[in-house]
C-alpha cells in the first residue's frame, strides 16, 4: 500500500504556549490523553509514549525531528516493535498557528504505510484533539478512554 | 475566516444538512487529500458548485487543504464530527448504560 497522509485541524481558545506545553508536558499529557509523551524535545533525541497503567507501558516511540517553540513539532512515530526499524515509522508534523484569539492546531500525519497504525490514528487524532480541546478551555479533559 | 465561525458548531451541522455535501466528505474520506478536478470526476455537480461545497466545509473545519507543489489537496477532517460524538450522541448512550447498570444492581439485590 502506499503512504497515507491524514489532516486533522481544531481550533482552541488558548495561547499557543498553553498548547505546545500541553503537548510535550507528560503531567498535562497524562491528564488529557491518558498518555505520557516522555523526551527531552532536542531535535535528534528520541520520544517515547507512555501507558498511565500504573507499568509505564511504551506504546509508540519516535525520533524529534524539529522543534519550533509554541510553533511547530516534528516527529517519527513508530510501534516499540519497530524501535530499531524507522523506515516503519510515520511522521507527524504538529503546527500552531494563532487566529484571531484562538489557535489554529494542525496534525499532520504522513508516511503511513502500516494498515493497522493507520486504523490507530484514525480512531485516536479525533479523540485527542477533542479531549485536549476541552482540557483547555475548560480545565475538564473528555472521558473519551472510559 | 473568523475564529468565531469555526467554533460555531451551527456551521458543522449546516455544513452536513446537505448531501452533496456530505457525498464530496464521503469521497474524501474514501480517498484522502483529493484536487478539485478528482472531486469533480464521477458527480453530477458543477465545477463551481462543488467548489462552493468545499468553501462551506473548509469554513465548517470539516475539510482542510494543503498546497502540494502547485495543487491544492483536499483532507477530511474528522475532528468536530468527533466533537458532535462527544457532545450529542456519546452522552445519550452513556445515561442509557448508567441506567442499565443501575437496573441490574436493584434486581440483583432483589
Amino acid at each position: 500500500m502506499s503512504a497515507e497522509k491524514f489532516v486533522y485541524v481544531t481550533y482552541i481558545a488558548a495561547t499557543p504556549r498553553q498548547v505546545f506545553k500541553a503537548l510535550i508536558d507528560g503531567e498535562l499529557t497524562r491528564q488529557y490523553w491518558k498518555h505520557t509523551n516522555e523526551s527531552s524535545w532536542k531535535p535528534g533525541s528520541k520520544w517515547k509514549h507512555v501507558a498511565d497503567d500504573g507499568n509505564g507501558t511504551v506504546k509508540l516511540v519516535g525520533q524529534v525531528i524539529e522543534v519550533i517553540p509554541n510553533r511547530r513539532l516534528v516527529l517519527t512515530w513508530g510501534d516499540l516493535s519497530d524501535e530499531n526499524n524507522p523506515e516503519a515509522h510515520s511522521r507527524v508534523a504538529i503546527d500552531i498557528e494563532p487566529v484571531g484569539d484562538m489557535v489554529r492546531l494542525t496534525v499532520t500525519h504522513d508516511e503511513l504505510r502500516d494498515p493497522d497504525m493507520l486504523k490507530k490514528i484514525s480512531n485516536g487524532w479525533p479523540r485527542v484533539l477533542s479531549s485536549l480541546k476541552s482540557f483547555l478551555e475548560t480545565g475538564k479533559a473528555l472521558d473519551t478512554w472510559a | 475566516m473568523a475564529a468565531t465561525d469555526v467554533k460555531d458548531v451551527d456551521a458543522v451541522f449546516k455544513a452536513l444538512a446537505d448531501p452533496n455535501r456530505r457525498e464530496l466528505l464521503d469521497r474524501l474520506f474514501a480517498k484522502n487529500g483529493q484536487t478539485l478536478n478528482e472531486l469533480c470526476q464521477g458527480i453530477d455537480m458543477a465545477r463551481q458548485s462543488v467548489s462552493q461545497h468545499l468553501d462551506v466545509l473548509e469554513a465548517a473545519n470539516l475539510i482542510s487543504t494543503q498546497w502540494h507543489g502547485r495543487e491544492k489537496l483536499h483532507y477530511v477532517n474528522p475532528v468536530p464530527i468527533h466533537e458532535i460524538y462527544e457532545r450529542w450522541i456519546r452522552k445519550y448512550e452513556q445515561q442509557r448504560l448508567t441506567a442499565l447498570h443501575d437496573f441490574k444492581t436493584k434486581i440483583e439485590r432483589k
